[in-house]
């Protein structure tokens, strides 16, 4: 059932762009540099093609020359296969957003190589079993955030990226601590070596301090309270494109998806586990709305609102039954998707307005109709209004809370709800309807790099919230299923 | 373990402890070299002859190197800001080493020495077999980061073309 | 075992002077030092463990993807520092507190 083509097509989720990379900065300069993003593009939709239709894209088995020089230990199940598909989106809007906002070929160039580097690496993340390469991509993809978000190289940006610099080295030194510790538990590094060690442990101290000093180093890089500090700054004063990248996948796959994996495959689900997660996601969902109900700047308010709705997915984590994680994974395909077309909405707003200040801005839907409709589509489906996709993700989640008992979580989940449906229709009413603003009356709608990704996006919320019966049997319960796979 | 590891140890601790409280930022980055030139003695001890040459030829060397480089281009100060600036350090960092102290006190007086169980001994022991065959994928990260760092470099210190 | 213990308590304190490093101090490249000493820590951490389970070859090569991964880090640090410094004209942390988190 693994067959040969398939080993070629994982390897080649790493290998393409990182070839893709090379080839792009051999000497022909001018030929290249128009090259680059059409290039991008072919490679993100084959990542985005293989997920959708991946028997078109197998290849047959001459290619097993692979097979003979590279050992890469990829495995791809439904869960890798929900976030290749996400990463594929979001990466794919984030260029052509950037291809909108900046005109200077040269830079669009580096944004583009920095952008397939940052591809590969995530690829990586989401399809490894063994922790310590793990790290490996999780830095790769630090560090390739780190660039982006200074890549303006205005002061705000940079003091932001200063503080992810240093609570990402806090995360990277506790994360290696835990390895190092795993190690002598283990004596290996991979996924399947770690757990049964785990399990089968007389050091029940120790594996609880281990466990601990991991969740901590995830907690931070996830951007959960108490350890959001560097987020609302970084996902403001980044660049347009990057703040899509980063709020929509970025924080995903290195903070929600490696605690989703190494919980499940690695340390198992025990109570004190559980509530652990349960609280800290219950803070966050809380506190990030009440934070968010208060901001003025609309970047400002999408960050915190992210962080609420992680909170969310990380209670439905907690549950620990399949439901719960059938829920928490849904939630978090469908936070991707409305949060990046919010973020890409705001880059069109910022750009065409020059402001992002909440107060300034007003009656802009009848200048800007494609993007007031699906930021409004995006907002609803934040908010879980039935019958777009957020409402199902919400409803799951609640529903597992509720089935497992913990029903003290199920109502914070709710009142969570209620607060973000607040903060969010009033951020609606504020910015796209009402009177027209003075000084907007200039402002015409978005060109088409920012529309085509901003409709596709809207047209997935939009499709998995209608056609939510038939997905819910072919998609989201088979991801519940890997719980204890 | 020996005498000695004990006294490379101790002088690790008290290398790093002399970095972070040195006045001069070029002697905070010649004590950083010196510290790691220690870890590499300390992982000759353990075995680990590779891991040493490399630590004390990258962070001895180069990472050193970068930093007296970024350092050299902050400009001097002037004699009263170097007294007064050398007060206010002290009077934030005189705290260290009796925290240091006081913690490795409490540990040893904790004395928990609960016996860890080892998993089995390995087979393969060769670093090259390890790092080319089992763990390729580290390799190709590796690689994939340099490459990050590289335009890292092209775009974070180019200076901006004033228009 | 009674090695593993002598030499994490003095992990420990490495970990302590870097994290202090870190907190306390006011110019930018000194938090970047206390950075450094925090992974010679954990650096030292691995080594160990490689030594006590008998599994050096695998903890060697740890440290050696971990070192390279160290360099690129401080390098983009450095050259966001440095743009901070382009832009303020100065490397005191205590004036890029204008964002409020």
């Amino acid at each position: 059932m693994f067959g040969r083509g398939d080993y070629v097509m994982y390897s080649s989720l790493i290998l393409l762009p990182f070839f893709a990379v090379i080839i792009l900065n051999l000497p022909l300069r001018a030929f290249m540099r128009k090259a680059a993003l059409w290039v991008s593009l072919f490679i993100l939709l084959m990542q985005i093609c293989f997920i959708v239709y991946p028997a078109a894209c197998s290849f047959s088995n001459s290619l097993d020359i692979f097979g003979m020089f590279l050992k890469f230990n990829f495995v791809v199940d439904n869960l890798s296969r929900v976030l290749l598909f996400c990463i594929g989106v979001v990466t794919l809007c984030s260029i052509l957003v950037e291809k909108y906002i900046i005109d200077d070929e040269e830079r669009l160039f580096n944004f583009i190589n920095i952008s397939l580097l940052l591809l590969a690496g995530m690829n990586g993340i989401v399809m490894l079993r063994d922790i310590f390469s793990l790290y490996v991509f999780i830095e790769i993809v630090a560090v390739g955030s780190f660039i982006l978000i200074g890549f303006n190289k205005d002061i705000h940006a940079f003091e932001a990226a200063f503080k992810y610099i240093m609570l990402s080295v806090i995360s990277t030194v506790m994360m290696l601590s835990a390895i190092a510790l795993l190690l002598i538990l283990a004596g290996g590094t991979s996924f399947s070596v770690l757990s049964a060690a785990l399990k089968s442990s007389p050091d029940t101290l120790l594996v609880s301090f281990v466990i601990g000093i991991f969740l901590c180093a995830a907690f931070i890089k996830a951007g959960l309270m108490p350890f959001h500090g560097w987020l609302p700054d970084t996902y403001s004063e980044a660049p347009a494109a990057v703040s899509v990248l980063l709020a929509g996948i970025v924080t995903k796959t290195v903070g929600v998806y490696v605690l989703i994996r190494v919980v499940n495959s690695v340390f198992g689900f025990d109570d004190p586990l559980k509530y652990i997660l349960l609280v800290v996601g219950a803070v966050s969902a809380v506190f990030g709305a009440l934070a968010a109900l208060g901001q003025s700047d609309f970047k400002r308010m999408l960050a915190y609102s992210s962080i609420s709705q992680v909170g969310y997915i990380i209670m439905g984590l907690g549950c620990a039954t399949e439901l719960g994680l059938a829920g928490a994974v849904f939630h978090l395909f469908n936070h991707s998707i409305f949060k990046s077309l919010l973020f890409v909405n705001s880059a069109a707003v910022e750009f065409q307005t020059g402001t992002r200040d909440m107060n300034k801005l007003s009656g802009l839907a009848e200048k800007m109709p494609i993007t007031g409709t699906t930021s409004v589509l995006a907002l609803l489906s934040t908010a879980g209004i039935p019958p777009l996709s957020g409402f199902w993700s919400k409803l799951i989640i609640v529903i597992a809370l509720w089935t497992a008992g913990f029903y003290l979580f199920a109502m914070i989940a709710i009142l969570a709800s209620v607060l973000t449906l607040a903060y969010l229709l009033s951020m609606q009413r504020r910015v796209f309807f009402g009177k027209l603003g003075e000084g907007l009356r200039e402002v015409k709608e978005a060109g088409p790099e920012i529309v085509i990704p901003a409709l596709l996006l809207a047209l997935i919320l939009v499709g998995v919230g209608l056609f939510f019966p038939f997905i819910i049997n072919a998609f989201v319960f088979p991801v519940g299923n890997i719980l204890g796979g | 373990m020996s005498i000695f590891d004990g006294i490379t140890l101790f002088s690790l601790v008290a290398a790093a402890l002399w970095t972070v409280m040195t006045r001069s930022l070029l002697r905070s980055a010649i004590g950083l070299a010196l510290t790691s030139a220690i870890l590499t003695v300390i992982m000759f001890r353990l075995n680990s002859p590779l891991a040493a040459v490399f630590e004390l030829s990258v962070c001895s060397g180069l990472i050193s190197v970068l930093f007296v480089s970024v350092i050299s281009l902050t400009h001097p100060l002037t004699i009263q800001e170097v007294i007064q600036h050398m007060k206010e350090r002290m009077a934030r960092f005189w705290v260290l080493p009796f925290l240091v102290i006081a913690i490795g006190i409490t540990l040893i007086l904790f004395n928990i020495k609960p016996e860890i169980r080892l998993p089995a001994p390995e087979t393969v022991k060769d670093v090259r077999v390890v790092m080319w065959n089992l763990r390729q994928v580290d390799v190709m990260g590796q690689i994939i980061i340099l490459l990050t760092g590289a335009f890292g470099v092209v775009v974070l210190f180019k200076e901006r073309i004033k228009k | 075992m009674h090695l593993f213990w002598s030499f994490s308590l003095f992990i420990i304190m490495v970990f302590v002077i870097g994290l202090y490093c870190i907190f306390v101090s006011y110019n930018l490249i000194r938090i970047l030092i206390g950075v450094e000493v925090l992974i010679k820590a954990a650096t030292l951490l691995i080594i160990v463990a490689g030594y006590i389970t008998g599994r050096e070859a695998l903890a060697q090569s740890m440290v050696i993807t971990l070192i390279v991964i160290e360099v690129v880090v401080v390098t983009v640090a450095v050259g966001v520092m440095l743009g901070i410094r382009s832009i303020n004209n100065s490397l005191d942390a205590r004036r890029i507190k204008s964002l409020k988190g």
